[in-house]
């Protein structure tokens, strides 16, 4: 309690002190909102806990959603502090519009990875299987960043392949796959690892992968900047073990 | 008053801005693209059939409901109008988790008729019935109940028979509620989005329906999405005004 206290006349007198507190200040108080792809969810909350158990008084809060919604939503005026996006088109649309303070930092990479039923009932081993006659497979629509990447790999593979869906997002791909409607699709990594024993992953080779790299940024509307610099070299730092730990990895 | 212009209010602002923000220069180039058609005829197709259907079912189901009474009426009632009230989404798994690949009724359907739903234009009717049929049914038992059966009873001593009298006394007394019942239905169907985008997928002339469309568009171009929403506005509301001056304007 008396900790507490202390803490928060420090943060007090911090406010007062203005803006020019460094990002180190041991005085990080208030709360900051980071808009954070859907696939970041389980990572950043877990990320949030750490962050806010070695910051003590301060709030992390989390809206999850497709990058490009959550750029819409700031275009139109949503307030926050951080974004961090799966991909470089939709953090560029911020940074046309002016709305990011700093120039984004790559945090971390995606694979992609064949996704299959439990126990890999067709037997696919590669992405030439894919093509195979006979199977149901769903990607991502083109329009999404998952489906655009797919495509790319399935491109160098020299592969044409027909779906049976271009699913709307990638989680949508994966619910395809464990309820059995599909035998194969195309998700990142951190999905399948995600997803647990409901299915499995067969490793595209680096040859054939296309990454997805995933910024992250402040917002030029922050109202608490040094909170959220903090945050963002948090994720720089001690994140990057979470993240791994979720399947992402270090740029 | 006051309350009822807040209301109008309500409806129309949305609306306003949609139309504001309407490219209306690239409109045409936009309407004119094989993919929008595509989604429109297959929008109309589905809606439709989906009605179609509903009628054929609904109305005999709706007749049960206000006619007969045996035991686990209402419990049989609440189910088909659940619905109204599932998230739309989770319908479109049930769909699956019966009629998919893997499903109580599918896997039979595949293996002795191969009859495949998921990812077809079947699939896209079947959801869309699955969560407009139940305003058809709500609507049609309503205008039954109020009926003055008198005038069955009339026609009935007068010696005809069953089928003169639902065809000739019946269903005639009850049209503006069955027009209703079938257009509420339509719009609902045309409108669907969760259901059909779990349940059949999304590939372009074969599941994908206008509100899939749309919400594919806002993820690339926002403009296109703009325009195809209101080419929806504008199909409903002829049909609805249409409708309305033809049929219900008498009553």
């Amino acid at each position: 309690m008396a900790a507490a206290l202390v803490l928060s006349a420090a943060a007090a007198l911090c406010s007062a002190c203005g803006t020019s507190a460094p990002a180190s200040s041991p005085a990080l108080s208030g709360t900051i909102t980071v808009f954070a792809a859907s696939s970041l969810n389980a990572a950043y909350t877990a990320i949030g806990k750490e962050f806010q158990k070695s910051h003590p008084g301060t709030m992390v809060t989390f809206t999850f959603g497709g990058s490009s919604m959550l750029v819409s939503q700031i275009q139109q005026g949503a307030i926050g502090d951080v974004v961090a996006s799966a991909d470089q088109p939709n953090m560029q649309k911020l940074i046309d519009a002016g709305l990011t303070a700093e120039s984004p930092i790559v945090f971390a990479r995606n694979d992609l990875e064949i996704v299959v039923g439990k126990g890999n009932p067709k037997h696919i081993t590669s992405l030439a299987d894919l093509a195979r006659s006979g199977l149901v497979i769903v990607l991502c629509a083109p329009a999404v960043p998952c489906g655009r990447y797919a495509a790319q790999a399935l491109q160098k593979a020299g592969l044409s392949v027909k779906p049976a869906s271009q699913e709307a997002d990638v989680k949508a791909v994966l619910s395809k796959v464990a309820l059995g409607e599909a035998d194969a699709g195309i998700v990142y990594v951190t999905d399948v690892k995600a997803a647990g024993n409901s299915v499995e992953g067969v490793t595209i080779p680096p040859a054939l992968n296309v990454v997805a790299e995933y910024p992250i940024a402040i917002l030029k509307d922050s109202q608490n900047r040094a909170l959220a610099r903090a945050f963002i070299s948090y994720v720089l730092t001690d994140g990057r073990r979470i993240l791994a730990q979720y399947g992402f990895t270090n740029p | 008053m006051i309350l009822a212009g807040a209301g109008v209010a309500f409806f129309i602002l949305p609306l306003v801005g949609l139309l504001l923000r309407t490219p209306w220069t690239s409109a045409w180039e936009q309407l004119g693209s094989p993919e929008v058609l595509a989604a429109l005829r297959l929008s109309l197709l589905a809606s439709f059939s989906a009605t179609t259907i509903g009628l054929i079912l609904g109305v005999p189901l709706a007749w049960t409901f206000a006619r007969l009474t045996f035991p686990g009426r209402s419990v049989l009632r609440a189910l088909t109008v659940l619905p109204m009230v599932l998230p739309p989404v989770v319908g479109g798994v049930a769909l699956l988790l019966a009629f998919g690949r893997r499903g109580l009724l599918g896997g039979w359907l595949a293996t002795t008729f191969g009859i495949h739903l998921p990812f077809t234009t079947a699939g896209a009717i079947i959801a869309e019935t699955f969560v407009a049929m139940p305003f058809l049914v709500i609507t049609v038992e309503a205008g039954l109940r109020s009926m003055d059966t008198r005038f069955e009873d009339a026609a009935r001593t007068l010696g005809a028979s069953r089928w003169t009298v639902l065809w000739r006394v019946t269903l005639p007394l009850v049209r503006p509620s069955l027009i209703a019942g079938a257009v509420l239905c339509w719009a609902r169907a045309l409108g669907e989005f969760g259901a059909t985008i779990t349940f059949a997928g999304n590939f372009p002339g074969r599941t994908q329906t206008m509100p899939l469309a749309v919400y594919l568009a806002l993820e690339t171009n926002p403009d296109a999405a703009i325009v195809l929403s209101l080419v929806l506005l504008v199909v409903s509301l002829t049909v609805l005004i249409g409708l309305r001056d033809r049929w219900l304007g008498a009553s």
